[in-house]
């Protein structure tokens, strides 16, 4: 018989999370369908984001239950992400402001 | 066996925890990843660089999206669906959402009931995961062909900025893709559960190495990575 080793954790943590990523992506919802708008919008929207990103990756992935090791691996080089969308908002910034500036002249 | 007899080591070595337990990782020989099967490493490694992917077309999209000129659609429109009456704003979205989501919660079973060895409930948790992966390829395709239907091209659209199009092809369909690669993969893993090969030691016909139940945790892996994926476009693309 195969010897099995694993994450093995108890169902009813898995079914917590489950109802949980349900009222968090109706939650994600409701900020559309009740035209919630502008930085209240964009905060909710990134915060349900990050917090069903979240759940999913500590508990269905079992992220938390793994060695440090792994864990940093994985979860620090994304972190790079993070730098190129800085750089590529100053960069999309400076290339609406040529456009504004060079494109529509006249109009 | 001598895998196993591996894992076992060091499982049974008591190890450090926190730092100490990362520097002792890293300096070690051998492995760098403790308690961890190769297969599950490497489905991690895999998943970081497809991150970089999704991350990079995300990227490209919001720069496209802030430096045009020209307004961009309102997604909550574009996406309205109506059932006879007044049109619903992203509700096929949602419910691609809620369907991904669920599939992922009944993946999570299928990986218990594995290491549980009960072959049957898994086999039905993983098929019933697959069901929901083609139910959620079957609405993107019905999006799809809805917005072709009224005149969105990658290059161009009635309703505003050309980089819509574009966008929303290149991502909603790299992403389609993984889904249908996922149930690809996950029927294979059920008709092995089914079999039993991880409990008969059968030798897998492509690597001829015996599998265990792990490859159910590991296919679990690839199925929340694309639920996770969801999860950001989601937000950043269909909700901005």
């Amino acid at each position: 018989m195969a010897h099995v080793e694993g994450q093995q954790h108890p169902i009813s943590v898995y079914l917590k999370i489950w109802g949980l990523l349900f009222v968090l992506s109706a939650m994600s919802y409701a900020v559309d369908y009740y035209h919630v708008e502008s930085y209240l919008r964009w905060t909710l929207i990134l915060l349900f984001m990050a917090l069903k990103a979240g759940l999913i990756i500590a508990v269905f992935m079992h992220m938390m239950w793994e060695r440090l090791a792994l864990v940093y691996a994985i979860v620090l080089p994304p972190v790079f992400v993070g730098v190129f969308i800085i750089i590529m908002s100053l960069e999309a910034d400076n290339t609406l402001f040529s456009r504004m500036t060079f494109f529509n002249i006249g109009t | 066996m001598a895998e196993q007899t591996l894992t076992d080591t060091a499982g049974s070595v008591s190890q450090p925890e926190g730092w100490d337990g990362i520097v002792a990782d890293w300096s070690s020989d051998q492995r760098a990843f403790k308690n961890v099967p190769w297969g599950k490493a490497m489905m991690w490694i895999f998943l970081l660089s497809d991150t970089f992917i999704f991350s990079i077309f995300l990227l490209s999209y919001m720069t496209v999206r802030m430096s045009t000129t020209v307004p961009w659609p309102n997604p909550s429109e574009v996406f309205a669906l109506s059932f006879g009456g007044e049109p619903i704003p992203l509700i096929l979205i949602a419910i691609m959402t809620f369907v991904l989501i669920s599939s992922s919660g009944t993946m999570v079973l299928a990986v218990n009931y594995g290491y549980r060895l009960d072959r049957k409930k898994t086999v039905f948790w993983l098929l019933l995961t697959a069901l929901g992966g083609l139910t959620f390829v079957g609405m993107q395709a019905f999006e799809w062909s809805k917005l072709i239907h009224e005149g969105v091209r990658p290059w161009g659209n009635p309703m505003g900025a050309a980089q819509f199009g574009s966008s929303f092809f290149m991502i909603t369909g790299f992403h389609g893709f993984h889904v249908s690669v996922g149930v690809l993969f996950l029927l294979l893993v059920a008709r092995k559960v089914w079999r039993g090969d991880y409990e008969h030691q059968r030798k897998g016909f492509f690597t001829s190495r015996k599998g265990s139940y792990e490859i159910v945790e590991t296919m679990g892996l690839y199925w929340h990575f694309v639920d996770l994926v969801w999860v950001f476009i989601f937000a950043l693309f269909y909700l901005w």
